[in-house]
This record gives C-alpha cells, structure tokens and sequence, in this order.
C-alpha cells in the first residue's frame, strides 16, 4: 500500500496535465479574437434580412397590374416587349394538349379568350390558370458569376443588382439565367432584372407588383423572420420552385404550381 | 543570364505595370468584395445607394384616403375594394404638387383584364363575373353604366332618365330592346 502512494499522485499530476492541456487546445483563438467595428456592426444590423417571393398561382386571375405598375414603376419602355416580371397563361386541354401564351408580357391582361390562335371551347379546357413570374433572386446565381467586369452582384438581403454605370451590355447575365429573367434594357443599353422593387424595400414599401395585386397572389417576405407569413408558409405548406436542377437554389416560391410549367 | 531570357521578362513585367497603373486610375475607388464574397459580391458600393434614391412611383391608396377619402370610403365598402386606384388612375408620383389632374383610363379594355370571361376550371378567374367583351354592349364604355366605385350599385348612366335604374333594364333599354 505504502509503495503504492507516489505512483498515485504521478498519476493524478498526469491526469490533470492531460485535462488542463485539452482545455486549453479546445479554447480556440477565435473566442479572444477583437471584432473590428464594422465586423461588430454587421452582428447587430440586418443580417437578419433575407427577401423571398411567394406566387400562388391558384389565386392569379391574370389582370396584369403587376406587369403594368412593374414598368411603370421601374422606367422600363412601355410598349417594348420586355418586362421584369410577366405573366404566363396556361390552357391544359382535355386530350393533354398545353397552349401558352403571354401577350405583351401579360401587360394588357388576357382579354381575349382565344389562346395561340384557338378558341377552345369550355368544355374542352382541363385546366386553366396564369403563373407570374419574375427574377428568382437565386441564393447560387449564375448570372452573377459570368460578369466579366462585376455590373452585377448580390447584396446581403439576398437581392442581385445590375449596376447600369458599370455594365458593358455584353449579353453574358442575359444567356446564363435559366429563367430568362433578364432583358436587355433597350433605352439605356446595360443588362435589366428584377431586383424586388429595391428603391421600395428599402423604405419599407412593398415592390410594386405586390401592391398592385388585387388577389394577393404575389407576396414577398423576409425568410429569415420566423414569425413573417410568408416565411410560415414556405416553411409549412407544400410550395416549389422553378428549375431547381439547375442548382441555383432560387428563392422565389410557388403554390399549386403544375407539372405543364416551364 | 542571357539577354534573350531578360527582354521578354521585361516586356511582361512592363505589360503588368501598364496593367495596374491603368487599373489603378480606372477601376472606381468603392470597387471592393461584399458580403456575400468574391464570387458574388464584387462590386461598386456606390451603386447600392444610387439605387435606393430611385424615384418612387405607386403610392398606395392610402395615399390617395388622405385627400379623397369620400371615394376612399366608397370604394373599400365595394367588392372593388381590392384594387388598388392607381391601377386605373395611374401613378401618383407628383400629384398634386406637379400634376394637378391624374389621367383615368376609362377604356373597356380596363375592365376587361378581370372581367373577360374566361372558363377555367384550376383558376380564381373562372369564379369572377364575366362578360364576353364581344356580345356585351361593344364600343360601350363600362363606366357609363357601371360606376366602378360602386359596381353593385344602382346604374350611373349619361342619360338622366335611365340613372338609378336597375342595370339589366338599363341595359335592354340602351340595345332598344
């Protein structure tokens, strides 16, 4: 027993070594590290914002005020067949025919019962409803990385931005979305995209689609806050998005979307 | 070393410092790398606030209540009440300080963007009453019959006799029928 005691205490100094030294490897640098004070500034001031789109198509009725108060909105050329956001038509016949069609961009409405040309007769129609759409502002977006001079970026709340000064008009942002999200804008001759009406989010307005909906089937919310109906939607109920092979990761959301959309 | 070896060293390094001297001078000062990093956010900081200055047009209907607030309070106890006024009196950027008088689009081709009749089945639009713009009084203005303000209200039409009548007698009474 008496032999014993040395051996004990080696072993206990031993022990509280190993502990003392796997304390202080666990305690990383990182955790005295000084933040700078823009660093520190980032933690407290909208890093919580991340702006997401919702379309629920069950509700569109295909009235095109979105596609209207866009353009007027955003000084896109009236009557040039270009638009930020647009409006599709979707006519599934009986015998599994799809008929598409988006007049304008949708900017008139669809006024006209007649679509590519055919009147289908009611009885005829399996399903018929409109899908808006608009920029995907994709957390991966492709049309951000061909740049070659950076007149294109996105910002922290998730919104990509075309910088008319900067932007060469080369045509590149325009071939890569695989939305055909983007224009070329052809007054002032750069790149254009939806950039979810950003002069208006920034003063807490609502883009001027959202607005101008009179069924509330576009919506815009900020994903990050849990308690925003629009993210409890996302999060809850079964919603899709558009090309998601593609792996952009888009952030434009939709509800009763069909498998006959492109 | 060999002069060969040194001259086309020399052409590169000078072609590089003509690069970076002309970058220097040409590339805006507030070009730098975002939040989101290199990839994604290398840009023009300076654009971001240019963009936040951007004008704003739709000002919303309460906008409009503030001074119009007998057709405010009209139109919100109507099944209307889910349009916006600027989708038919436009943009109210300016008004009334520069533009005394918003134009309003009367045009049946207004009213015919929710009220064509259209048949489908998977869509809200198929539940909203409808005409067919073509046997529906064509050439007729909407509003010279229905007051948009009000669209289940009694009949607003140009001619005194027929005002308040009830719009299907109306109707009948404009075809001659």
């Amino acid at each position: 027993m008496e032999n014993n005691e040395p051996v004990d205490q080696e072993r206990r100094k031993f022990i509280k070594t190993v502990c003392m030294g796997v304390a202080a490897v666990a305690l990383s640098p990182a955790a005295f590290k000084i933040l700078g004070p823009s660093e520190a500034l980032a933690f407290v001031q909208n890093t919580k914002r991340r702006w997401v789109f919702l379309v629920d198509t069950n509700k569109c009725i295909g009235c095109g005020f979105c596609v209207k108060a866009c353009k007027q909105e955003n000084e896109i050329a009236y009557d040039a067949p270009v638009s930020r956001t647009w409006v599709e038509r979707y006519v599934v016949k009986k015998d599994g025919d799809t008929l598409i069609d988006s007049p304008k961009a949708g900017r008139d409405g669809f006024i006209d019962a007649a679509i590519e040309g055919q009147a289908v007769p009611p009885s005829e129609i399996a399903k018929g409803f409109f899908v808006p759409k608009l920029c995907n502002q994709c957390e991966n977006p492709p049309c951000v990385q061909v740049c070659p001079v950076g007149a294109t970026y996105q910002i922290k709340e998730g919104i990509v931005m075309v910088d008319r000064k900067w932007c060469i008009g080369c045509g590149y942002c325009i071939e890569a979305c695989p939305y055909s999200a983007r224009f070329f804008n052809p007054e002032l001759k750069v790149a254009e995209k939806c950039n979810f009406c950003y002069h208006r989010t920034v003063k807490g307005l609502k883009p001027a689609c959202v607005q101008n909906c009179p069924v509330g089937a576009r919506q815009i919310g900020n994903i990050k806050d849990p308690d925003d109906p629009v993210t409890k939607i996302v999060l809850n109920e079964r919603v899709s998005v558009l090309k998601e092979e593609y792996g952009t990761d888009p952030q434009a959301y939709y509800l009763g979307l069909d498998r006959s959309v492109r | 070393m060999h002069n060969h070896v040194i001259r086309p060293f020399l052409v590169v390094l000078a072609v590089f410092v003509i690069l970076i001297t002309v970058r220097h001078f040409f590339v805006p000062k507030d070009f730098k790398v975002g939040d989101r990093g290199f990839m994604y956010s290398y840009h023009r900081q300076g654009n971001e606030k240019e963009w936040a200055d951007f004008k704003v047009k739709y000002q919303s209907r309460e906008y409009c209540a503030d001074c119009h607030d007998e057709n405010f309070k009209k139109i919100i106890a109507s099944p209307h009440k889910i349009i916006q006024c600027e989708n038919c009196h436009g943009p109210a950027v300016g008004h009334p300080d520069t533009i005394e008088k918003l134009p309003i689009d009367k045009s049946r081709e207004l009213c015919e963007r929710c009220h064509t009749k259209l048949n489908y089945p998977t869509s809200l639009r198929g539940q909203i009453k409808g005409i067919d713009p073509q046997q529906h009084y064509p050439g007729k203005e909407c509003c010279s019959c229905h007051d948009p303000h009000h669209p289940n209200g009694p009949s607003r039409t140009v001619d005194n006799n027929l005002a308040g009548t009830n719009l299907k007698e109306t109707g009948a009474a404009i075809n001659g029928k």
